[in-house]
């Protein structure tokens, strides 16, 4: 592949070419055997500086940036905080700028606030990773559910992918609708129409509020989490209708191609909108999913520092 | 001193005039017009291939003053009119103390003749403190010389509130100002609902907040007989209804702004917070409905909704960016390049929804005029020459513009307020 990786930040998948994700992909490839190792370390971003800034709770993104990083050999900061302690006075340009005269290299970063990394991409040096703006992307959560469709399915292009539950809310959404039709797949959404948003058909993906639409024909189902916060909002009546209607159950498999993947980019509501029994059952690559976070958030690491390497 | 205006094209519908001539200011009044105007010792300005207007009236300005001086004062707001052609304004009541009581009005007036360089009117607020909750001293504050009533920057949720505002207001002869937004329905939003906000995952203001209460508005007006003014109109829907409701025996007249036949909600893509601003950008079919509306005079007014923003108000996360852009300095040029330019409005038109409507709805007698006996509020504007919108060259103390390094055609030259030149070619007097 000719394509070489240019880019400063990893803001979304909406803004690469197919190209770009290909190589990100390929290089992850190459990085997921060292997690594998007994000793998992290698020198890559040895004496580069990796700050964490997370404005909100996450434990599964948080720990895999970290892990990538370390076996990695880079130095490693978490900043967390929420989004209202900065309403004391401090700007989150302020807060950047101040990381940023500490001479780090990568700030991963995730906010309740779409576009806060875009706001801090232009604003300071070092290389944003955008680790979730809130409803807005989540491309490395994108890239790691491509990679993990290709390790099964050998690729991408023509297959029917269905994403399933609150599609509005939803940054897993969006990266993945960019990221899979960027690569040639099939997109279905699915949820309550409450939780799709207007004209969402004109990203290039077909809406149906059947979820056994949904489910036939479709070679990969991704789950999303329905936020037990949304309720009482009136975007639905009840976790049980919810669950009752879209969640994923051994009696809706019924209707699902024998060879389907089921996953879910968790933390996943077990009785939601997933059993137990679909969740961990043999179709389920949801783990896989995890470990596979790993190698991505390597790949993009290296590929962003590997720009101010050059530019410095 | 008497001021001659030579050979300017003199747009000035209201007399029927379209055509070059000649204006002489006598005091503070338009003294004559016609051809070969001579006088001795007058300072005379050479208007050849110029447009000589009434001075234009902004009904809608957020000058931050009292409360938020390091964003606006009713000093630099005046300047940025004058930059941008307005030699008279309406303050909007949303400031810090609001402007809710005969106090904080008369206090205004006093600055502004202190200052002395425009027109300078406010509104008084319907309910104290922008509550929603309880009406003004709404006579005390129209006889401190408040030109109409609004809460704006607030919709009133309440209809029996506002109708009964409208009732009262009946014994006045003005108008309420009527920012219209449904509060339920915008709650959280910050930009249009629609294609743009499902891709960069920001909460949606639905249309239907704005169209709902332009309907409810309607309906009080004719059920009172009081007069409404819609302000900042957006929606293609609202322009078809507000067209529809003028057919009837209705008291009701309504504003859009530059930036709403200009821009599109696709303004907005990578986050810039400039183009945050309530109502929000709408679609391409509600610009172009806007336009209609303006061509067809179903929009009566066009006003800036001038919102200065400091710096750490914009210059941050999206979603706690504060809403509004300023407007004041790019109005003329914007309309003059996308609606006058390209055969939306003629000069004439263009007058009337920027001097005449607005002085007609707030009752102004003199302005909107360029007839002998007028007050002699005159700008003229020079087509040829275009510009770079530059942050530093603003006159505003707020840069919240989605303008920014954007060229425009045509630049206000001279202004004249109460026949005294207050600003010419970038100085003012």
């Amino acid at each position: 592949m000719a394509v070489t990786w240019v880019r400063k930040d990893l803001l979304g998948l909406e803004e690469l070419s197919a190209e770009e994700i290909g190589l990100i992909l390929e290089t992850a490839d190459s990085f997921k055997e060292i997690s594998q190792r007994p000793i998992k370390k290698v020198p890559t971003l040895r004496g580069k500086t990796v700050v964490l800034f997370f404005f909100e709770p996450s434990t599964r993104t948080r720990t895999s940036f970290e892990l990538a990083a370390k076996r990695m050999s880079a130095d490693l900061v978490n900043i967390q905080t929420s989004a209202s302690s900065l309403t004391k006075g401090e700007t989150l340009k302020d807060t950047a700028k101040n990381i940023e005269a500490m001479k780090v290299d990568i700030i991963v970063m995730r906010h309740s606030s779409a576009g806060a990394p875009h706001l801090l991409a232009k604003a300071v040096s070092p290389s944003i990773i955008n680790a979730g703006d809130d409803s807005h992307e989540h491309p490395t959560q994108g890239l790691l559910d491509l990679f993990t469709i290709k390790e099964h399915k050998k690729k991408i292009a023509g297959l029917n992918v269905s994403i399933i539950g609150d599609i509005a809310h939803s940054r897993v959404a969006r990266s993945n609708i960019w990221g899979l039709t960027k690569l040639g797949a099939k997109v279905t959404i699915c949820g309550p129409a409450t939780l799709i948003p207007p004209d969402i058909e004109r990203l290039g993906v077909k809406v149906t509020y059947d979820v056994k639409e949904a489910i036939e024909g479709a070679d990969v189902i991704n789950l999303l989490r329905i936020q037990l916060e949304r309720q009482g909002q009136n975007l639905f009546p009840s976790l049980r209708e919810y669950a009752i209607k879209f969640g994923l159950d051994s009696e809706k498999m019924k209707f699902a191609k024998k060879d389907v993947l089921i996953m879910h980019p968790g933390p996943i509501n077990r009785g939601v909108e997933i059993t137990p029994e679909v969740a961990d059952g043999p179709y389920s690559v949801i783990l896989e999913q995890v470990t596979n976070g790993i190698a991505v958030r390597m790949a993009v690491l290296y590929l962003v520092s590997g720009v101010r390497e050059r530019k410095h | 001193m008497d001021i001659l205006l030579k050979d300017g094209h003199i747009v000035d519908p209201a007399n029927r005039l379209d055509s070059t001539s000649d204006i002489l200011i006598r005091d503070e009044k338009i003294a004559k017009v016609g051809k070969n105007l001579r006088v001795n010792g007058a300072k005379t300005v050479d208007c050849k291939g110029k447009y000589v207007l009434p001075g234009l009236i902004d009904m809608h300005v957020h000058f931050r003053q009292p409360g938020r001086e390091d964003e606006e004062t009713l000093l630099t707001g005046s300047r940025a009119a004058l930059k941008g052609g307005f030699t008279s304004v309406l303050c909007m009541a949303n400031t810090n103390p609001p402007i809710d009581n005969q106090g904080v009005v008369e206090y205004i007036y006093a600055e502004s003749k202190r200052i002395g360089l425009i027109n300078l009117y406010t509104v008084g607020a319907v309910t104290k403190n922008l509550d929603g909750k309880e009406l003004t001293e709404v006579g005390q504050i129209l006889a401190a010389g408040a030109r109409a009533l609004s809460d704006d920057g607030k919709s009133i949720m309440n209809a029996e509130l506002m109708r009964r505002a409208l009732e009262y207001t009946k014994m006045f002869a003005l108008p309420i100002i009527s920012h219209c937004e449904d509060l339920n329905l915008s709650k959280d939003g910050v930009i249009n609902e629609g294609f743009v906000s499902t891709k960069l995952g920001l909460k949606g203001i639905p249309r239907t907040s704005e169209i709902a209460m332009v309907m409810r508005d309607i309906e009080l007006a004719e059920l009172t007989g009081g007069r409404v003014h819609i302000a900042h109109v957006t929606t293609r829907e609202a322009v078809e209804l507000i067209g529809q409701a003028k057919g009837k025996a209705i008291n009701l007249t309504c504003e859009t702004c530059p930036h709403y036949f200009t821009l599109t909600e696709e303004a907005v893509l990578g986050f810039d917070t400039n183009a945050k601003v309530n109502p929000p950008l709408r679609t391409k079919e509600d610009v172009e409905a806007i336009k209609k509306g303006l061509s067809e005079g179903t929009i009566d007014v066009i006003a800036t909704d001038h919102a200065p923003h400091s710096e750490e108000e914009k210059d941050v996360e999206f979603d706690s960016a504060a809403f509004g852009m300023i407007g004041l300095e790019t109005a003329l040029s914007l309309a003059f390049s996308e609606l006058v330019a390209k055969g939306i409005l003629n000069w004439k038109q263009l007058v009337e929804r920027m001097s005449i409507s607005p002085a007609k709805i707030l009752g102004l007698d003199n302005k909107g005029s360029l007839g002998a006996g007028s007050d002699a509020d005159v700008v003229v504007f020079d087509p040829k020459i275009n510009w770079v919108v530059d942050v530093k060259k603003l006159e505003s103390k707020s840069k919240n513009t989605p303008f920014i390094g954007k060229r425009l055609d045509g630049i206000v030259t001279l202004a004249i307020v109460g026949g005294k030149i207050k600003y010419e070619n970038g100085k003012f007097h």
